[in-house]
């Protein structure tokens, strides 16, 4: 019998102060038992530090541990190596509160790279996750994804090669996305069913879409709101759109900046936005049909204000490229104009805030604007009647700072 | 039903100790110390062991079975069944009850009993050589405990050396290699991976606690052959003491998944989904953030995947849209996450290697009855 288990080997140093310890790591062929056991053994307030060099993992490690801190020696050279995964539905998995991630890679999960479920404070710091062979429809869905947490901080890290997002957080609250780097997935960095989330200081490049905002129906938490996403690089994205059908993303047009679907109070600004060869912004209406009555498929009290947008509708894809071939131009900022829907029959309607200014154009100077005047949430774009006349001026409030506790 | 209810109301036959003055049945209860001692009868159930804040190193040091090889369970150990189990690529699993003298389970209509601290819900995983011969060269590979501490629940797996003498305790868990003959006379080879300790909360979690998920009033309810004679289960519980009154009302026992005679295709369908998936995808459940409530008492179809599209399912979703596309098992992406053995698509995530193939085909049957609305007829 191969057991595997047995002794708790990892070496072990003890840090003197107040009773934390560190488990150091090595990479080798005990590295992979010794790391679960550390992670499984910890007490709160242990460090679990990586050594330098590929630790090969043969299933799914998970932590459970408050207060606990995994860190390597920085993303390229501490690296935890899915490439002979054959178990387990991600890399890492964490579902205790308090836990900071620092200075390692997770490299070629079969599922998403690491998930942190229902934690309160997650910190994720200077850590890369990848698929190294590039865009794969057999990759991982998310790389970083942290889902009903609170005091979510995600910084100076890097996700590459996801099926779906680089970065997502989904049905959380309170949430930092800043200084990342997401590159080569379907989405970069995706904001779905969250309340109060800065997404600053990214670079979303070569991805399908650069960064979405999603509100989705049938889930625990919905009405997603309070999105800031601001001085963000948002250029170039043009890998074709490589996620496997029947997820959300695979409908989002190849060369796409920003997406906002569905949600209520999204603040665009100061970002710099072009060579999105679709469209630079695009606001939309959930547009499937659902069976859930608390929920609003209307994207309402958008601000896009004080981007400078790029060159962009120069390789319209999906349905924009059937829009475009009818010959209308894509503009910087297109909004399907959605201000109804119906639940099991019943028509709503409400105000719908969409604020336009101040934004510039290397292009053509002032940024440009479209309307697809389609009223009804999820009209076949058969039923545009386009307009460029921009919504009125009004004025929504801006959601105050994500401030982590 | 009117049968179950029935053996429920059982009477015991009239204990002649209660009939003696309450003297003589002290002396006799003494008579009876002394002669069992004299017998060196075996040493109770070591609840100290049970209560401990560590666990023993070894399975033998609870001394819940009176031989080595834990063939053999202890005074108050009590054997139990399910009416439908979890797929774990077609284990044998031997289930015991341990609940501790003076103390009695609760009974619950709806979920599992709540069972006193002191509880050990014993579940060893074994195969037979040949599983179309599963009582015979039976090999044990581990044994998990279920243990109702004061703070709550625990979960140990003690795994089985080779000369099958001893259950060792495994808190990382551990990868062993087995290899059998299979039901259709298949051979099979395949690495029995035991749990670690937070791959046994991944199904075990009920809102961040562990709990147990099998022993509940609906799975428990079915007559089991006990050396005294077939009774059914609940009755026999009741009857020895370990668990309290029962309710006047009727719960109905779940069907068996697999046995076509004892229920619909719907409701052995929602029986197998109740146990295979539910322990996660419940609104308390690890699986929550899915949207997904497969729970045997979840009404609403749309809650067990009709029309329902992806989430986070990824390359999961094996391209197609709904969770459940009724009359369109070969579209439907539960059934095409039941049929796969890649660990970044499979359905559960853990505890299998191979496809449960009568699970899949009860799976297809049922979502291809199925209207639009996800009903199927009665």
């Amino acid at each position: 019998m191969r057991l595997i288990a047995a002794v708790a080997a990892a070496t072990l140093i003890m840090a003197g102060a107040a009773d934390a310890r560190t488990w150091r790591i090595r990479p080798g062929p005990e590295a992979e038992q010794q790391l679960q056991t550390a992670l499984i053994e910890a007490r709160p307030g242990d460090t679990v530090q990586l050594g330098r060099g590929r630790i090969e993992l043969t299933a799914g490690l998970s932590l459970d541990v408050d207060r606990v801190t995994i860190r390597g020696d920085g993303e390229d050279r501490s690296i935890l190596s899915f490439n002979g995964q054959r178990r387990g539905a991600e890399g890492l998995l964490i579902t205790s509160d308090d836990v900071t991630l620092r200075g390692f890679a997770v490299e070629n999960a079969r599922g998403d790279a690491i998930k942190a479920r229902d934690c309160n404070g997650i910190t994720i710091r200077e850590v890369r996750v990848e698929w190294t062979r590039g865009p794969n429809p057999e990759n991982g869905a998310y790389g970083l994804y942290p889902v009903n947490c609170d005091n979510v901080l995600i910084e100076r890290s890097i996700a590459r090669g996801a099926s779906d997002a680089g970065i997502y957080v989904g049905q959380s609250r309170n949430i930092i996305v800043r200084d990342n780097l997401a590159e080569f997935n379907v989405a970069g960095i995706e904001i779905e069913n969250s309340f109060n989330a800065d997404v600053f200081g990214n670079t979303a490049t070569r991805n399908t879409g650069g960064i979405l905002v999603f509100d989705l129906p049938g889930l625990p938490q919905k009405g997603g709101h309070s999105v800031r996403v601001f001085r963000n690089t948002i250029v170039n994205n043009d890998t074709p759109n490589f996620a496997p059908a029947g997820n959300i993303v695979a409908g989002v047009p190849t060369g796409t900046g920003v997406l906002i679907m569905a949600n209520r109070n999204v603040h665009v600004f100061e970002n710099e936005i072009g060579d999105n060869g679709t469209v630079n912004v695009l606001i939309s209406a959930y547009r499937n049909a659902f069976d859930d009555a608390e929920y609003n498929p209307l994207a309402r009290d958008i601000v896009i204000r004080d981007n400078e947008f790029g060159n962009t509708g120069f390789a319209p894809a999906g349905d924009l490229a059937a829009l475009s071939q009818l010959g209308v131009p894509i503009p910087d900022v297109l909004w399907d104009g959605a201000t109804m829907y119906s639940v099991g029959g019943t028509p709503r309607m409400e105000t719908v805030r969409i604020v336009v200014q101040d934004n510039t154009s290397t292009r053509t100077g002032q940024s440009s604007f479209l309307s697809l005047g389609m009223p009804v949430a999820g009209s076949p774009l058969t039923e545009a009647q386009p307009s460029p006349t921009p919504p009125p001026l009004l004025a929504v409030e801006e959601p105050d700072a994500v401030r982590i506790r | 039903m009117s049968k179950f209810f029935k053996s429920w109301r059982f009477t015991p036959p009239p204990n002649p100790l209660h009939s003696m003055g309450g003297g003589i049945a002290l002396m006799l209860a003494a008579l009876l110390l002394m002669t069992s001692a004299t017998a060196q009868a075996p040493q109770p159930v070591n609840d100290r062991a049970i209560l401990a804040e560590r666990p023993p190193a070894l399975l033998s040091d609870y001394r819940l079975f009176r031989d080595a090889g834990a063939r053999n369970p202890n005074g108050r150990v009590t054997s139990y069944d399910l009416n439908t189990a979890l797929y774990s690529d077609g284990a044998l699993k031997f289930r015991y009850v341990y609940i501790p003298q003076g103390a009695q389970a609760r009974y619950n209509a709806e979920g599992v009993f709540e069972f006193p601290v002191g509880t050990v819900l014993v579940k060893t995983f074994a195969f037979a050589a040949d599983m179309r011969t599963p009582t015979e060269n039976v090999r044990f590979i581990e044994t998990r405990l279920l243990i109702r501490q004061a703070e709550g629940w625990v979960a140990y797996p003690y795994v089985w050396n080779e000369a099958q003498t001893e259950a060792r305790y495994s808190p990382i868990g551990a990868d062993v290699p087995m290899s059998f003959t299979d039901e259709e006379g298949e051979a099979i080879a395949l690495d029995w991976a035991v749990p670690n300790r937070n791959q046994c909360k991944a199904c075990h979690d009920r809102d961040g606690d562990l709990t147990p998920i099998g022993p509940s009033a609906r799975n428990l309810l079915r007559d089991f052959a006990y050396p005294t004679g077939a009774e059914n289960q609940i009755a026999h519980w009741n009857r020895a003491g370990i668990l309290g009154s029962l309710p006047a009302r009727e719960v109905l026992p779940v069907p068996r998944a697999y046995d076509p005679t004892s229920g619909s295709v719907n409701d052995r369908a929602r029986a197998y989904l109740d146990v295979n998936c539910a322990h996660c995808h419940n609104p308390q459940g690890p699986g929550h953030t899915s949207g997904l409530d497969l729970s045997w008492g979840q009404t609403d179809p749309a809650l067990w995947g009709v029309l329902k599209r992806p989430v986070a399912a990824g390359r999961a979703s094996g391209g197609f849209e709904f969770a459940i596309e009724p009359g369109h098992p070969e579209r439907s992406i539960l059934v095409h996450r039941m049929q796969s053995t890649d660990p970044g698509v499979m359905m559960p995530e853990l505890g299998r290697q191979l496809v449960d193939e009568r699970g899949v085909e009860l799976m297809r049957e049922w979502i291809a009855a199925m209207d639009r609305d996800g009903r199927t007829p009665q």
